[in-house]
């Protein structure tokens, strides 16, 4: 018997009871439309968490003033200032494969200018952050290290800002803005940064220099680094290491014994990332496993309807066997219609999980993932589930009596 | 020199197990075909025709005796061998026609070809050829339930011979027929036999057993009368 011939007796025999089968292969085709739509999601989700990341810059470290520790509760990092800007000068000097340093000091401030006003996130810095953050300006300029030493009253906005203030489309090089009543001239418009995977708004921001913001923003503890400082390590291997450096050189600095506690607290952006990764890597197996198990029960039911029709067509099959069909032709016949339903269950459910993850992606704003492999194992597993659960009622159809089965009512 | 016999079995039994008690449907039967010759076997129900048919026709193993086919041992083939006998060398017409439904004449006439592994285009023109031999070359693309008894009859029957056996079973091919369609069927029979093919038929109806040229009786799974006799002719 053909090839040919075996496909189109299952698919006869498959469109002689279309609402039959299309029910008997829905449980497929939801089984797959899971699998593509929550690993597509997933990966979506990865990629916007590494890509989050990426915006960061990987091989930074951000060091923190250490948590305040009283009576055993820790109060959050930064809470006292044990930073210096000694330790900042130190770590640009004595540390080794650190191409960057700067600081970064934040307040939440109004910012005005001639008609509209906007809340947003005042950040002292200096030129190096914008290298360190990998964040060119779009318009204009970045602040410059004259800039710093002069403690100049220039601005750089981030694109939120520059648009609540000036409008989407309009040049602000050059205008005046107020922050906390002091006057500032806008020299550049940073480049768009998009939301952090917490969904915080990069661009929510403006940039002063470091020394502006502690003379006119907030002038205290001068000694000490209201904020935070950045890292950026040569390499992406040696992040890692240039922390354990780091460290050891502010404990020392900071004069604390071995054994105690260190007074500041260093985030490596790296690990971060592959932990997050590694829990939406869990999150995604979990969703796979989850549609795995639609998918069995998809072809549970095909198994059951395999049955039915095998019961109903007993007397055809008495038939075909009289006329010349050996038993593997009948096992072959309805292992086909099986795989058939299976297949058609499965390329149905990848169009659907294609289309769902697509209209996800659109509203999320994350980039549609569909690997091909993806595609491959959830047809080829729909395949599988056709081949397991056709073979017993295939078998069961080959071993009949002819005798019985023309007789058969 | 009588003619070499087609079918030749010795001492054939079937047992067949009914729960506890052991049921037999031949006690030993022995008979010889030759070419060209229509045998009707007559019988009450229950009397081992009908098992005597399916061994003949391949469908059933005996549980002892031999059983030659054209001189071919086949009383101890399996499945797989059974099922290329019969597709190869037999063809079967049953009472109630048997035709696949939803099936086109045609279609259904190249069954056997299909597990024949015949290609295609060469199994349709077989098909049609076998189709107008029983005269129903206008009715190709009928489906079963488009055509009278008569008719599906006698695409059974093309189906049966499609494959060019010498040998063509039929279990009570008239038995869903009306008088008419009756006596076409087993005068297209006849025809068959007059062209060499071998015929054997069951039935319980001695009007439609007239029209054999030998006819056996079995009882209690023995044959119980086997005589020649001059054939009716329908036409």
């Amino acid at each position: 018997m053909r090839l040919g011939d075996t496909l189109v007796v299952a698919s006869r025999a498959i469109l002689r009871h279309k609402l039959r089968s299309f029910l008997t292969a829905l449980g497929i085709i939801i089984g797959v439309a899971a699998v593509i739509a929550m690993v597509a999601i997933g990966e979506g989700a990865k990629a916007r968490v590494a890509e989050a990341f990426e915006s960061m810059g990987t091989n930074v470290l951000i060091v923190s003033s250490g948590s305040k520790t009283s009576s055993g509760a820790k109060a959050g990092s930064g809470s006292l200032p044990t930073l210096t800007w000694d330790d900042l000068g130190a770590v640009r000097s004595e540390v080794s494969d650190v191409r960057f340093v700067a600081p970064r000091v934040h307040a939440s401030g109004q910012i005005v200018s001639e008609d509209r006003n906007w809340l947003t996130l005042i950040t002292g810095t200096t030129p190096e952050m914008f290298e360190i953050r990998n964040w060119p300006a779009k318009l204009g300029a970045i602040l410059t290290q004259e800039d710093v030493d002069g403690g100049a009253k220039n601005v750089v906005l981030g694109q939120t800002v520059a648009q609540n203030l000036f409008g989407a489309s309009a040049d602000p090089i050059g205008q005046t803005v107020r922050i906390q009543n002091v006057p500032f001239q806008v020299v550049g418009v940073a480049a768009a940064k998009g939301q952090s995977s917490g969904g915080n708004d990069y661009d929510d921001v403006v940039f002063i220099p470091v020394s502006t913001f502690l003379a006119k923003i907030q002038g205290s503890l001068q000694k000490y680094i209201p904020g935070t400082i950045l890292i950026e390590v040569t390499n992406d291997d040696l992040t890692v290491e240039v922390a354990g450096r780091v460290a050891a050189l502010l404990r020392d600095r900071h004069g604390i014994a071995p054994g105690r506690e260190d007074d500041f607290s260093i985030k490596n952006l790296t690990e971060t990332a592959a932990r997050k990764e590694e829990s939406t890597a869990a999150l995604t197996l979990l969703l796979a496993s989850i549609a795995a198990v639609s998918l069995v029960v998809g072809g549970i039911g095909i198994m059951n309807i395999m049955l039915v029709s095998v019961t109903e067509r007993t007397r055809e099959i008495g038939v075909r066997m009289a006329v010349g069909a050996k038993p593997r032709h009948i096992l072959l016949q309805f292992l086909t219609e099986a795989l058939v339903m299976a297949l058609a269950g499965g390329l149905t459910g990848v169009a659907l999980g294609f289309e769902a993850a697509r209209r996800l992606a659109m509203k999320f704003g994350w980039p549609l993932l569909i690997r091909p492999e993806v595609i491959a194992i959830a047809v080829g597993f729909s395949a599988l589930v056709g081949i397991v659960f056709g073979l017993y009622p295939a078998h069961k159809a080959s071993r009949l009596d002819p005798i019985l089965a023309l007789r058969y009512e | 020199m009588a003619p070499e016999p087609l079918i030749q079995i010795a001492d054939v039994k079937k047992t067949y197990r009914m729960g506890d008690v052991d049921v037999n449907a031949l006690a030993g039967v022995s008979l010889e075909v030759v070419e060209g010759e229509l045998v009707a076997i007559m019988g009450a129900s229950g009397s081992g025709k009908s098992t005597l048919l399916n061994i003949l026709g391949c469908l059933d193993r005996p549980s002892e005796g031999r059983y030659w086919l054209g001189g071919e041992e086949v009383s101890q083939l399996d499945a797989e061998a059974l099922a290329e006998t019969r597709n190869k060398r037999l063809g079967f017409v049953f009472q109630s026609f048997n035709l696949l439904a939803r099936t086109t004449a045609v279609e259904n006439v190249e069954l056997p070809l299909v597990y024949a592994g015949v290609a295609p285009r060469l199994r349709r023109q077989r098909a049609i050829e076998a189709l107008e031999r029983v005269g129903l070359g206008d009715r190709l693309r009928h489906l079963p339930s488009q055509l009278s008894g008569g008719q599906q009859q006698r695409v059974a029957i093309a189906r049966a011979l499609v494959n060019e056996p010498r040998l063509i079973l039929a279990d009570e091919p008239t038995g869903n027929l009306d008088s008419r369609a009756s006596v076409e069927m087993i005068s297209l029979l006849q025809r068959l036999g007059d062209e060499g093919i071998t015929v054997v038929l069951v039935t319980h109806e001695p009007d439609i057993a007239a029209y054999a040229r030998r006819v056996i009786v079995v009882r209690d799974g023995l044959v119980d009368d086997d005589r020649r006799i001059e054939a009716r002719r329908a036409s």
